[in-house]
């Protein structure tokens, strides 16, 4: 679950923020510690280290190159499923009760539940107590 | 149509809404004559449920509150918006999540049907424009509930826009009368709910459970149309009357099925408005109208005392009676919202553009689901004053208590009495009792058909009318018995022995001569009294009617 928590969060980065492209434009490249911290926040990783922020600006780079295709009166395509049905479903209980393989996924079980540390999110940015063994395997660090 | 004049009255600036309700001007100190109706509507709402509120002093400015609301609403349906899971309240922890629900590689949503009639339904009996195309989006934030890392909803294009919601409240000046007032509706959109955490604070550990994680929720957008806690309040009230009219949503604030967040500001009148706060997590009907009052008064008194309002978001701690900080949206939320790439858009028909040969599964047509809505609250109570010749404060709380009209069909249903009486004792009585043991219509140790019996008896004057709230009494007290019984057992049949009645009418006029002498001197309440102590005397069993005729040919031989 926590594998897919680090995906979503790297996917977040690469996935066109605008004001962030904006911003990073600005400085020549270069991605400010402001706008690392507000990164952080959102996408719940943590960069750790020089080396992890220069890939960053990488990968920014390499999708600025996006920008000099002229897409001047093209409509944006949302979704290459946009001129299908939407299929409708009957509303019918076809599926769940499958407890024990759903929580195979968890890192740790109490009783039926998963169990994820306290408060918001990520303790560096929501001042909860965690120890550091505690929020490694909930914190993701960027790779 | 009354919706629709109702909305055409308040379509002005926000604040001529206040103005018809002189609600909670009472109390209040007299109120000077240049000053518009406008504004002391605006005054009271601050402050009406504000015991210690004091007068307005000299050069002191008025304030003028705003609420918005956004209501979630959870849908009533077998299964999830995009999963085949169940949903069901109180079930045991992740025993109804499917792979989708924990959101697992690979999985895809597929909407479910029954949903997007619901919200339809929802959308029409709110008089909203339905959305013949609406859309998807993600709306990305990290909670541990929230499996995905983002929640499917409806930001882009709604299904259904621009609605009104008319609902009434009380002018507790004059006796519990009603007055209309509209809130206009911005959008509903159909969303996954999250799944819920249980916070461990002592092993410092969040235990998820995702049983409601994927149900789907109708989010109604109300506009800032109100102006204090009960406004907001009555209208929640009405919208959950409908919702559960329509079967769309069970609505039991209770269980979570209807939730509230409040958006709140306050403003000089004539002055832009202030910034709002967001109070969040109204979960509770009873402390709905107070969370928002508070949060008023809050502002004011933060804004008098030279402060200045942050837009944050608060939540109302019940245990104290007060709004808290609640301090987790450090710079502003974003939200990152993009379409969701895997459902393409949500079309709907009406029975014009529906195209020929479609698979009636596959196709929603509007002007269908338009033509099977069933009773609406609104128009309910118009049939209860109409056939019954009901105030329209009494068709109102024949509604707003669970089960009350129900009960109140069965009596009419059984019963010869008129629906004069029935009111009458089903709203006072009856209501009374339940109120003062803190039961509820289902609780009640007294049938409908008991109280239809009671009544008739009653209405065929075989009691009088305080022997019949006794027997009402001991019904209570003992629900076992038929009124019949307690009325032989009592013997609260009325005197039908005439001689006997004459008697104790003479016997009455010898005891208290001061009162004949006061009649004889032209008071005319002097009869009264002299119907009451035989009534008295004859231990209730009298009928006044017939004691005032003998009264009266006594007195005159």
């Amino acid at each position: 679950m926590w594998a897919r928590v680090a995906r979503l969060g790297r996917w977040a980065l690469v996935g066109g923020h605008r004001a962030f492209a904006t911003e990073v434009c600005r400085g020549g490249g270069r991605v400010t510690a402001e706008v690392i911290a507000h990164l952080e926040r959102l996408a719940l990783v943590d960069f750790g280290s020089r080396e992890a922020v220069a890939r960053l600006e990488k990968a920014i780079a390499f999708a600025e190159r996006l920008h000099a295709v002229d897409t001047e009166r093209v409509e944006p395509l949302e979704s290459v499923l946009e001129d299908r049905c939407l299929y409708l479903r009957p509303d019918n209980v076809v599926e769940g009760n499958c407890v024990e393989e759903i929580l195979q996924n968890s890192h740790r079980v109490v009783e039926e539940y998963f169990v994820a540390p306290p408060g918001m999110c990520c303790a560096k940015y929501f001042n909860s107590e965690l120890r550091p063994e505690e929020e490694s395997w909930w914190c993701v660090k960027a790779l | 149509m009354a919706a629709l004049m109702l909305r055409f009255c308040c379509a002005g600036r926000r604040w001529t809404l206040s103005c018809v309700d002189g609600a909670f001007r009472q109390g209040r100190g007299p109120l000077t004559g240049s000053m518009s109706s406008r504004i002391r509507g605006q005054r009271s709402v601050a402050q009406h449920s504000f015991t210690t509120a004091q007068k307005l002093k000299k050069g002191e400015r008025e304030w003028a509150a705003v609420v918005g609301l956004e209501i979630h609403a959870q849908i009533s349906s077998n299964s999830k918006l995009f999963s085949g899971s169940q949903v069901h309240f109180a079930a045991p922890p992740n025993s109804l999540v499917s792979f989708f629900d924990a959101s697992l590689p690979g999985t895809l949503p597929v909407l479910n049907r029954r949903c997007v009639e619901a919200a339809v339904m929802t959308g029409l009996a709110l008089n909203c424009h339905i959305n013949k195309k609406s859309l998807f989006d993600r709306k990305h934030y990290f909670y541990a509930d929230l499996p995905a890392g983002y929640q499917i909803t409806q930001q882009r294009l709604p299904i259904a826009v621009n609605g009104s919601l008319a609902y009434g409240v009380c002018i507790r000046s004059q006796h519990s009368q009603v007055a209309n007032k509209t809130v206009r509706i911005k959008q509903i959109q159909l969303e996954q709910d999250s799944g819920k955490s249980l916070h461990d604070d002592l092993r410092a550990q969040t235990l998820i459970d995702l049983n409601r994680a994927g149900v789907g929720l109708l989010e109604v957008v109300l506009e800032p149309d109100m102006s204090c806690g009960e406004e907001a309040a009555m209208a929640v009230r009405e919208l959950q009357l409908i919702l559960q009219a329509l079967g769309t949503s069970q609505a039991n604030m209770a269980e979570g099925q209807l939730r509230v967040d409040a958006n709140i500001s306050v403003h000089h009148p004539g002055e832009p408005w202030g910034i709002r706060t967001e109070v969040k997590n109204l979960n509770s009907a009873k402390f709905l109208a107070k969370a928002i009052d508070y949060e008023i008064q809050r502002q004011i008194n933060e804004l008098e005392s030279g402060g200045e309002i942050l837009n944050e978001t608060r939540s109302f701690d019940y245990k104290l009676g007060c709004t808290v900080s609640m301090r987790d949206k450090e710079g502003k939320q974003d939200y990152r919202f993009m379409p969701e790439p895997n459902l393409p858009p949500l079309l709907l028909f009406d029975s014009e553009s529906l195209p020929a040969g479609a698979d009636p599964q596959q196709v929603i047509n509007i002007d269908q689901l338009r033509e099977h809505l069933p009773e609406l609250p609104s128009q309910t109570r118009e049939k209860l004053m109409l056939q019954y010749g009901l105030r329209p404060e009494y068709s109102f709380t024949l509604l707003n208590e669970v089960g009350l009209l129900e009960f109140f069909h069965n009596v009419m249903k059984d019963t010869k009495a008129k629906p004069h009486t029935v009111t009458n004792w089903v709203l006072n009585r009856f209501l009374g009792s339940l109120k003062q043991h803190s039961l509820a219509v289902s609780e009640s140790p007294v049938t409908p058909s008991a109280l239809a019996e009671l009544l008739d008896l009653l209405d065929g004057r075989a009691i009088s009318s305080s022997a019949a709230k006794q027997v009402f009494q001991l019904l209570w007290r003992s629900p076992g018995k038929t009124p019949a019984q307690i009325v032989s057992e009592q013997k609260l049949e009325l005197l039908q022995d005439r001689e006997a009645l004459e008697q104790l009418c003479r016997a009455t006029l010898e005891g208290h001569a001061h009162v004949v002498m006061d009649l004889k001197k032209g008071n005319p309440r002097a009869i009264n009294k002299l119907i009451g102590l035989v009534c008295k005397a004859a231990l209730n069993r009298a009928d006044p009617t017939l004691i005032k005729e003998i009264l009266e040919r006594q007195l005159s031989s």
